[in-house]
């Protein structure tokens, strides 16, 4: 059990690098608290295996300190720290037993043979791996294997953290969800660190009390799914999580004022520290702008309604711009002319990608 | 469902029928007629029945005797092949780079034994292996070690098992390699997480991923080594004596050397037989072992 520390964290694979670019993950600092369940989000190739290889120690990072409590041990081989990984594919030894597999731990750390088997008994009926104990791992469909996997993490008593590395897929899709609230009911039982990486934005925000948004080898923020939904720090991430993601539209804002094209919003925050040079973006979930009849509101052109089941998405055109936004249950659009009302609490204002505070303006605060 | 049956399948299937007739089943059985006769030359045949067969399988008959020394020699000479080469491949692949401008290196190196012609082989170490102008055979003399490969059966059996063993061990490491390169990198990755040694990654990873390779390398090492005639022909000639007169030089020397076909035809039937039954034999251990894990899984 144990406090993670990540300290002026960067790597490059290639050797003497020189700028930004060359590194796969650009310095981080972050402390991943004991005991909760993080997930570690971002398309292919942003890093976040990178990351959490270097936290198993698989990985060695080429400038800063990973600190286990306040062990430095950056420099401890993998068998050395106590951490346990999951893998993308299962990965089960053929010629064992399911039994033997789970023991293997810790036979290679010499515990005595009925430790070991108190062991495997407690950690098989908590995945509810009993009945095949006896079974050769190798014949076992992928989300068993998968489950044996995670056993071999969670049968040391002394993890200090267990590293799921998209572990769910190779998993069929009704079996996903199973699996899913099987680690949540062991992070819940056992008090373990979870550090859980994927892409598929669901899985991060079903599993984890904290999501690590990763962008280009760097972090571009960090808080609960509800942060996420309701202010994104970045577009990427506003971008990124929700489906469909958040609607961004170049602008001009001009203190309380946004400026879409042609189009006028009213702000509830003054922005007076935008400068020139920088790109300026308004930013808003589909969620909160509503497509309505013509008439009030911002007018646009109906291009495509598309029905998800829980919701009616409207793809629209707002000045020249696409945009998406959800249509209110009980209305119908005669016709391609329709209006918007966007929700001004929702509206974010975004400078080179980044979220800008504003001020308050008098009495409207948010 | 009933499968709808077309027996259009046989025009295809009749041509290659009719070519491996032509080539494999129509020779053999000219050699299963003269097995069963004998001949004073001058083209004229002697029904004989199954009397070469009984003979070859007398060892109280002198043609017997040879035949189950010869057979003796060569099963030993197939064990200790084995014996040799897949230990010494799996090593082999094991200390091979995974990754990097050597992989290509290496394996373009060891491929070179394998493109040599058999002959040139030979030829290669009764050279390499003369005590006079030979440099092994010179430096070994040197050291102080009574060696000549062409008077002491010892000499003769140790020169022909290195030269076997330089040629053909490649052949063992590539096909390991090959099983090796399949293994996913997270299989070392949880085997260092799970804190095992580096024989436990050997025994437990490595080993069980190479099972299928490994069952190729046998096969074919060993049966390459049975069939073996070229190098040993061209570097002792079977000698001296006949300490390295394996099977395949026995036969040449009754079929060509002293033209008795009858006994030389039956004789490679039995051959043939012998190396069918071993080969079905290693296949069928082997498989069953993998057969035997799925049925008490299931």
């Amino acid at each position: 059990m144990a406090r993670i520390t990540l300290d002026h964290l960067a790597h490059a694979y290639k050797a003497n690098p020189r700028t930004a670019e060359d590194y796969a993950l650009k310095e981080i600092n972050h402390v991943w608290s004991q005991g909760g369940a993080y997930a570690l989000l971002g398309p292919s190739g942003c890093g976040k295996t990178t990351l959490l290889n270097i936290i198993s120690g698989l990985v060695r990072p080429t400038r800063g300190r990973v600190l286990f409590d306040d062990l430095d041990v950056t420099d401890l081989s993998t068998e050395a720290r106590n951490i346990a990984q999951v893998f993308q594919f299962p990965v089960v030894y053929d010629t064992m037993t399911v039994r033997e597999n789970l023991a293997f731990p810790l036979k290679n750390r010499n515990v005595s043979r009925e430790r070991t088997a108190r062991r495997v008994e407690e950690i098989a009926s908590l995945l509810d791996l009993t009945r095949v104990l006896d079974r050769k791992a190798s014949n076992l469909t992928a989300d068993m294997k998968q489950k044996i996997s995670l056993g071999r993490g969670l049968v040391r008593p002394d993890v200090a953290a267990i590293l799921f590395d998209e572990p769910l897929t190779v998993i069929d899709p009704h079996l996903k969800w199973q699996l899913r609230s099987t680690l949540k009911e062991i992070h819940r039982a056992l008090d373990i660190t979870m550090i859980y990486v994927t892409h598929d934005q669901t899985e991060a925000l079903t599993f984890a009390d904290k999501v690590v948004v990763m962008h280009d080898g760097a972090v571009v923020q960090t808080g609960t799914p509800d942060e996420l939904f309701e202010r994104p720090a970045h577009t990427f991430v506003g971008h990124f999580i929700g489906s469909p993601g958040m609607n961004i539209l170049p602008c001009r804002v001009e203190g309380a004022t946004a400026f879409v094209g042609t189009s006028l919003i009213s702000l509830r925050r003054t922005y007076r520290t935008l400068s020139d040079g920088e790109r300026i973006e308004l930013g808003i979930r589909p969620e909160f702008v509503r497509l309505q009849p013509k008439g009030a509101g911002l007018p646009v052109q109906i291009r495509r309604i598309d029905d998800i089941g829980r919701a009616r998405i409207a793809r629209v055109e707002m000045s020249g711009r696409p945009l998406a936004a959800s249509i209110p249950d009980g209305i119908s659009i005669e016709g391609n002319e329709a209006s918007l009302v966007l929700d001004p609490n929702h509206v974010h204002i975004y400078a080179n990608g980044h979220l800008v505070a504003g001020e308050a303006t008098g009495g409207h605060a948010a | 469902m009933t499968k709808p049956l077309n027996n259009r399948a046989w025009f295809f299937v009749l041509p290659v029928f009719a070519i491996v007739a032509f080539s494999a089943i129509l020779p053999l059985m000219t050699v299963v007629n003269y097995s069963v006769q004998d001949t004073f030359g001058n083209n004229q045949f002697f029904w004989n029945g199954i009397g070469w067969f009984q003979e070859l399988l007398d060892p109280s008959s002198q043609l017997g005797e040879q035949f189950l020394s010869s057979l003796m020699r060569t099963l030993l000479f197939s064990a200790i092949i084995l014996l040799i080469e897949v230990p010494l491949g799996i090593a082999v692949a094991l200390s091979m780079p995974r990754e990097g401008w050597t992989v290509a290196l290496c394996l373009v190196l060891m491929a070179i034994p394998l493109l040599i012609p058999w002959n040139v082989v030979g030829t290669i170490w009764q050279v390499f292996a003369r005590g006079d102008i030979g440099l092994l055979g010179w430096v070994v003399n040197r050291l102080g070690i009574d060696y000549n490969y062409t008077g002491d059966p010892i000499d003769a059996w140790v020169t022909i098992i290195v030269m076997d063993v330089w040629h053909w061990t490649s052949l063992v490491a590539l096909l390991c390699y090959a099983g090796l390169k399949s293994i996913p990198d997270a299989y070392y990755q949880a085997a260092r997480i799970d804190g095992a040694s580096r024989w436990a990654v050997f025994s437990t990873i490595q080993l069980p991923k190479m099972r299928r390779v490994l069952l190729i390398a046998v096969l074919l090492r060993f049966m390459d080594s049975f069939m073996i005639y070229t190098e040993p022909f061209v570097l002792t000639g079977g000698g001296p004596g006949n300490a390295t007169t394996f099977l395949s030089i026995d036969l040449v020397k009754l079929a060509l050397g002293q033209f008795d076909l009858g006994k030389a035809a039956a004789m490679s039937l039995v051959y043939n037989l012998i190396i069918l039954a071993i080969c079905w034999v290693f296949y069928t251990v082997m498989t069953n072992v993998d057969a035997e894990r799925e049925r008490i899984e299931a």
